[in-house]
């Protein structure tokens, strides 16, 4: 059976048809119109039983449902009666459905009576929420895709668009080509591969992003760029924000230095913004993940307010989410400090609204912990009782050793989640198999506010159950049981349909009323669509903006803090996406494919940086910072801005020994939003040359040397699917070390050269198939990893010799069977001596040794005689 | 090409010299097939044979004895050889003395055979255990075709073979494959000490075990006991254990056999001393083979001796400019199917590089990177790529890495060195 999907990967949201064995992008959804990325068209591979998580555990015990629902209900339900609601909270995520994300805002907030609910989100959104409140009064995404494809000019600004949205820069690069005439401008430190469609790429010095737009507000002042009708009809506050962004823009020469820029540059991108009235700005994690992240976009804002472009056809400031769902949960409440569907926490009414539309005993009515204070309260023991969702923490949050200690320490920390292991789930005291993507069944909302259905197609494996009915069997446990009676998702659905009437009533744009009735029916109709549901593509087109005066607000934005470089820490590091991994791999992390592309956690560095820090490429190296340190693979990347480092997001402690980069990352907090800042960490570097190198294959658990990095083979032996780990390390080996890295096997092929510390094992079953593979040398040893890959894939195993080798024997002509064993002398070498002319055994000797030892081969050497005689006798008589 | 029937009778018998052969054993019809090459005509040649055989290769006992081929498969040199060739073959009639002073050998039938040149390649004797009873009834060797014909006529026996060299673990093997209960007894820690590291010895006692062979080591034979008619029925161990056995093979190695040149008066000490042209003593007399003694070394395997019939050969054709100078030769055998090879000092300082396999097993000796020594048991496939790099002496560190695995997977540098540092792999 074939269905009509949503993409669990990036916040653009694209559309899939897939019936589980074949999956392709569905044309007739308006984010990608049946365009994928390469993680979207690979998913299926990342689906499977291996290392699911298939049964509650309570302390590593297996336990049934009713035991461990019971467990959770009873736990949180004596932390709040002692210690009160607050000592409580959830830290949830944009993985979760909408409907999910419903239902735990509303049994925290409603019915717990705390708004200690975060969610992931925060690390990545965060910041523009709060732009967006402060500039239109409300979380919302004015533009839609389909700017991207009007625009003449694009901005993209602090994402690389390429490797992270990967459908929406094909979309812009598709209308590029059709419209050369359309600009695009690339604003990021770092040459990304973004850059390839820039036409002008801004390397500006990182966090000058709110200098540059506050810079280009001045400059559009004073060179008749203002839509003066729009910022008088519409707009409020214009003046503080032109007095706040200065007069910088003045002294192009000083601010040019400043940004890192050329002046001509400078001067090329405020006229083309000046002159382009088709403008977007897309910005994403670059802007938000600051100190300053929630001015860097309202300076964004301010630049297009004062040009009346925003919410038009090719004109709005427009952010770009990361997470498949962040948007359905901003929707619904679930931040800490939002209420639900775009009301105020801190607003007697909308508290009122709310609680009366969900008849709830209680309502939080002060904004609860956002991400990292939540943590900080966990370690301080302000939280007793966490329950986590469908995130990982502890690779996430900045200052990430601190928060797995903080966990660790906790008296109940349950985490819900679909697969087995996870360096989160590491640190559980109860775990609940979640389902996953193409189990489960809900809403999502993507970037563009377009509500589209995931579905399901597989079954849900072992006792694995959607989020919403484990937060609402919690909820019935704690007593709750009116406020969460829902048999299926169409009716929470519904019911948040309804509530967004609540938000009409008070004038925000969320409405999604038309689908307050929706049958269950309609629902599995459900066909991709944006709100307001009853509207246009759009919002803010005709000017009126969801604060109290209807009109949007100028946020005057302030200077960025200055940037702490010390002599101790002399390099700024900047984390991101690669191309073909999502957040913490536990998905794209199954499919091997998806490590050909960069297999190894990395710090990039410019050349010069290399030299200068006495690093090697592609050696090693070990980054510091203020809270923690990583040790990775060194990358030369000339795009990179010298001074600079930068290191992908997604390795965690169950891929590699220590690549988390968020242990690097100081918990420095956005003051409005709360989000941080995981860019511009100050680290410093330093070589480590390890005294061997080694390449792992096992199913089993990687060895504890000192470093590390794994990657799927697809091929699966008894203890689970087979992994390829690169290994390097300092410590002196000995072979029983080696032997116990290694699985019990019915056969060994052993290499050993102790004098050099090259070393090879390969395991074998009883019947030859390969277990096991490993070589360590004092340099990386050769071999061919790909072959080794299908090796293990094989029923029966190449010859020893290859197999030991890591790579297939040159292969030599085919001389036939060994005649003479004393010599190795084979059919084909003897029947060419015989050829040329040797006409007895010992002439054949003469000629290759063949029959000169111990003769035994002598019979057969005259029956190949025998043979060739016959031969030329044919050949003569023809 | 040797002459196959290009010689014919006795030609001219007036103008070739004499020639006499004692011993018509592998060294001995190794000579005289290159002597023919070289030189035809040169001499009448007679060759005087203990036993009543032509000649055959004796390496291929074993075979015989397990079954896999039969005398006339193991004849190299028939009696028709011998007359076409031209050559007066005397078998089943030893030669008693040498007269030097006339220059002739006398047999035991009486022949008187004058010579101008005399060739001894009288081989060995099998060592006896120096022991009580090595002389009762049921204590055999394992040495020549009468030895053989008598083990294969043996109905189902318990049979002890003393001694773990090569020929005992031929013999035993061959005689499991009869039927009999065999159990090996070995004075050392590993079976084949001389030609095996401990681990290979070791390997090719599991596999021999595998197949029902029983083995006891670090025992010594201390004495064979009878029953009492003179018929052996146990052997008695140093450790006081006894092994009951109906035959007790004696392969405690071999006696080069100079009695005969020790009665002439030639220089004899292990061996019938020779010089690098494998002359005797006396100018007119040499000799080849397991008799002799060559620069203090004695032979037994098969290699040295026919790089001693080939330089004897040419000075007895009167080419003579060869010289016979020992080199380590490798040691290759097949014991009871499984290949063996060895060469150079395996044992000692540098560093010991090893290969395990199921099928096989690996060890290499490196100073300095270069190849000092080897054991390959199983796969010997590569045998002869290694004993080149062993006889160049060459630097094989651009090889260290792949040396083990063969020539397969040693490659010029230029297409071995597969960048594998790429980050992206």
């Amino acid at each position: 059976m074939s269905v009509c999907t949503t993409c669990p990967y990036c916040g653009v949201g694209c559309g899939i048809n897939t019936d589980g064995e074949r999956l392709s992008g569905d044309n007739a959804h308006p984010a990608n119109a049946g365009r994928l990325c390469v993680k979207g068209s690979s998913v299926l591979e990342t689906l499977g039983d291996q290392d699911r998580l298939l049964e509650p555990e309570i302390q590593g015990r297996t336990v049934s449902w009713e035991k461990a629902l019971g467990e959770v209900a009873d736990r949180f339900r004596r932390v709040i009666d002692q210690h009160g609601p607050d000592a409580v909270a959830f830290y949830v995520s944009g993985q979760l459905l909408t409907e999910d994300y419903y239902v735990a805002n509303k049994l925290m907030k409603g019915y717990i009576g705390s708004a200690n609910i975060d969610t992931n989100s925060r690390l990545c959104m965060s910041s523009a929420v709060v732009a967006h409140k402060r500039a239109f009064g409300e979380d919302v995404v004015p533009g839609c895709y389909d700017d991207l494809e009007l625009a003449d000019l694009v901005i993209l600004t602090g994402s690389n668009t390429a490797w992270a949205h990967p459908i929406v820069y094909q979309r812009i690069a598709a209308a590029k080509a059709e419209r050369p005439a359309m600009k695009v401008v690339v604003i990021d430190p770092r040459r990304t591969a973004t850059c390839d469609l820039a036409d002008l790429h801004l390397a500006i010095n990182p966090g000058q992003d709110v200098t540059l737009f506050n810079a280009l507000l001045g400059w559009l002042a004073d060179n008749n760029g203002l839509d003066d009708d729009y910022i008088r009809d519409h707009t409020e506050g214009l003046e503080q924000a032109l007095a706040q962004a200065g007069q910088g823009h003045r002294h192009a020469g000083k601010l040019a230095a400043q940004l890192g820029l050329s002046r001509q540059d400078l001067d090329s991108f405020f006229h083309w913004f000046r002159d382009t009235p088709r403008t977007v700005t897309v910005f994403s994690q670059g802007i938000n993940q600051s100190r300053n992240g929630s001015d860097q976009g309202n300076a964004i804002i301010n630049a297009h307010l004062a040009t009346g472009r925003v919410g038009k056809p090719g004109a709005s400031p427009f952010s770009i989410t990361g997470q498949p769902n962040a948007m359905g949960g901003r929707e619904v409440g679930g931040l800490a400090n939002q209420l639900a569907v775009h009301l105020d926490i801190e607003n007697p009414d909308h508290r009122q609204a709310v609680q009366t539309f969900w008849q709830s005993p209680t309502l939080a009515d002060h904004a609860g912990l956002n991400a990292v204070d939540l943590f900080r309260a966990v370690e301080s023991g302000q939280v007793k009782a966490v329950w986590i969702m469908a995130t990982n923490p502890v690779d996430s949050l900045p200052e990430a050793d601190r928060v797995r200690h903080a966990l660790m320490a906790c008296d109940t920390v349950v985490v819900s989640d679909c697969v087995a292991s996870g360096d989160t789930l590491a640190c559980a005291d109860i775990k609940l198999p979640a389902l996953g993507w193409g189990e489960k069944s809900g809403m999502v909302t993507n970037s563009e506010r377009c509500m589209s259905r995931q579905r399901a197609f597989v079954p849900a494996p072992g006792l694995a159950r959607p989020d919403w009915w484990i937060i609402t069997q919690v909820a019935r446990r704690m007593g709750f049981a009116r406020g969460f009676e829902y048999q299926h998702e169409q009716e929470i659905f519904a019911e948040y349909a309804a509530l967004t009437a609540e938000a009409v009533r008070f004038g925000k744009r969320l409405d999604l009323t038309a689908a307050a009735g929706l049958s269950a029916d309609q629902y599995e109709r459900w066909l991709p669509a944006r709100w307001p549901l009853q509207g246009a593509d759009r919002c803010f087109a005709d000017g009126r903006f969801s604060t109290a005066s209807g009109r949007a607000r100028f946020v005057p934005c302030a200077p960025p803090p200055s940037v702490e470089t010390r002599a101790e820490f002399p390099l700024l590091l900047n984390s991101g996406r690669i191309r073909d991994q999502w957040h913490t791999m536990t998905r794209t992390g199954r499919a091997g494919r998806l490590f050909a592309h960069l297999s190894e956690p990395f710090a990039a560095l410019h050349p010069n940086d290399i030299q200068r820090f006495r690093l090697c490429d592609g050696g090693f190296v070990r980054l510091t910072s203020r809270v923690g340190d990583a040790l990775v693979r060194v990358r030369a990347d000339a795009g990179q801005q010298p001074g600079t480092a930068f290191m992908p997001m997604h390795w965690t402690d169950q891929f590699s020994r220590r690549a988390r980069v968020d242990a690097l990352v100081p918990a420095r907090l956005d003051p409005h939003s709360g989000q941080p800042a995981f860019k511009h960490t100050p680290v410093n570097v330093s070589d480590w040359q390890p005294r061997w190198h080694g390449w792992l294959f096992t199913a089993v658990t990687p060895p504890a040397v000192e470093y590390w990095a794994r990657v799927p083979v697809d091929a699966f032996v008894q203890a689970g699917q087979v992994q390829r780990y690169r290994l390097a390390g300092d410590a002196d080996l000995t072979q029983q070390q080696l032997q116990e890295w290694l699985p019990d096997a019915a056969q060994w092929l052993h290499l050993d050269d102790p004098g050099q510390g090259h070393f090879r094992r390969a395991a074998m079953d009883s019947h030859g198939r390969l277990l096991a593979w490993l070589a360590i040398g004092p340099d990386l040893p050769n071999c061919d990893v790909e072959w080794l890959a299908d090796c293990f894939a094989m029923d029966a195993s190449p010859p020893p010799l290859a197999l030991l080798a890591g790579q297939p024997a040159d292969a030599g002509p085919d001389l036939g069977a060994v005649v003479c064993s004393c010599f190795q002398v084979r059919e084909k070498t003897i029947e060419a001596a015989i050829e040329e002319g040797a006409d007895s055994a010992e002439a054949i000797g003469r000629c290759c040794q063949a029959g000169t030892n111990c003769g035994s081969c002598v019979p057969e050497l005259k029956a190949l005689l025998a043979r060739g005689e016959t031969a030329m006798l044919a050949s003569t008589a023809e | 090409m040797t002459g196959t029937g290009s010689r014919q009778g006795n030609s001219r018998p007036g103008d070739s010299k004499k020639l006499v052969v004692v011993g018509n054993g592998m060294a001995a019809c190794r000579l005289l097939e290159e002597l023919l090459r070289l030189a035809p005509d040169l001499y009448q040649i007679t060759v005087v044979g203990e036993e009543p055989f032509a000649g055959y290769n004796r390496v291929m006992l074993s075979p015989l004895l397990g079954g896999h081929t039969d005398e006339p498969g193991i004849t190299t040199h028939s009696h028709r050889w011998y007359r076409e060739q031209g050559i007066r073959l005397i078998t089943g009639s030893p030669v008693t003395a040498i007269d030097r002073h006339r220059r002739r050998v006398i047999t035991a039938a009486g022949h008187v055979l004058p010579y101008d040149r005399l060739l001894l390649a009288t081989g060995s004797a099998p060592r006896a255990l120096p022991v009580d009873g090595a002389g009762l009834q049921g204590v055999v060797s394992f040495r020549d075709l009468y030895d053989v014909r008598r083990l294969l006529a043996l109905p189902p026996s318990r049979i002890v073979v003393v001694g773990g060299g090569f020929l005992g673990l031929e013999a035993a093997e061959a005689l499991l494959g009869h039927g009999h209960s065999v159990t090996l007894v070995h004075s050392r820690g590993h079976l084949l000490n001389q030609q095996l590291d401990a681990a290979a010895g070791t390997r090719l006692q599991q596999d021999l075990e595998g197949r029902g062979l029983r083995f006891v080591m670090q025992a010594r034979t201390a004495g064979l006991r009878d029953n009492g008619r003179g018929q052996v029925t146990a052997v008695c161990l140093d450790d006081g254990r006894e092994l009951a056995a109906d035959l007790v093979v004696q392969a405690v190695g071999i006696v080069p056999r100079t009695a005969l040149a020790s009665q002439a008066g030639l220089t004899v000490g292990q061996g019938i001393r020779v010089d690098d042209t494998l002359q005797t003593f006396d100018p007119a007399i040499y000799a080849v083979g397991e008799c002799i003694e060559h620069r203090q070394r004695t032979f037994g395997l098969v290699a040295p001796l026919y790089e001693q019939a080939a330089v004897c050969a040419s000075h007895l054709a009167e080419l003579g400019h060869r010289r016979y100078l020992h080199t380590d030769t490798p040691t290759r055998l097949k014991i009871a199917g499984i290949d063996v090879y060895s060469c150079g000092r395996f044992d000692g300082e540098g560093d010991i590089l090893t290969l395990q396999l199921p099928g096989g097993y690996r060890r290499l000796r490196l100073c300095d990177n270069r190849l000092m020594g080897m054991v390959l048991y199983g796969d010997v496939s590569d045998a002869l790529f290694y004993e080149t790099l062993w006889r160049q002496g060459r630097d094989l560190s651009e090889w260290r890495q792949c040396l083990l695995l063969g020539e397969a997977f040693c490659q010029p540098a230029e297409h071995s060195e597969k960048d594998q540092e790429e980050l992206a792999a």
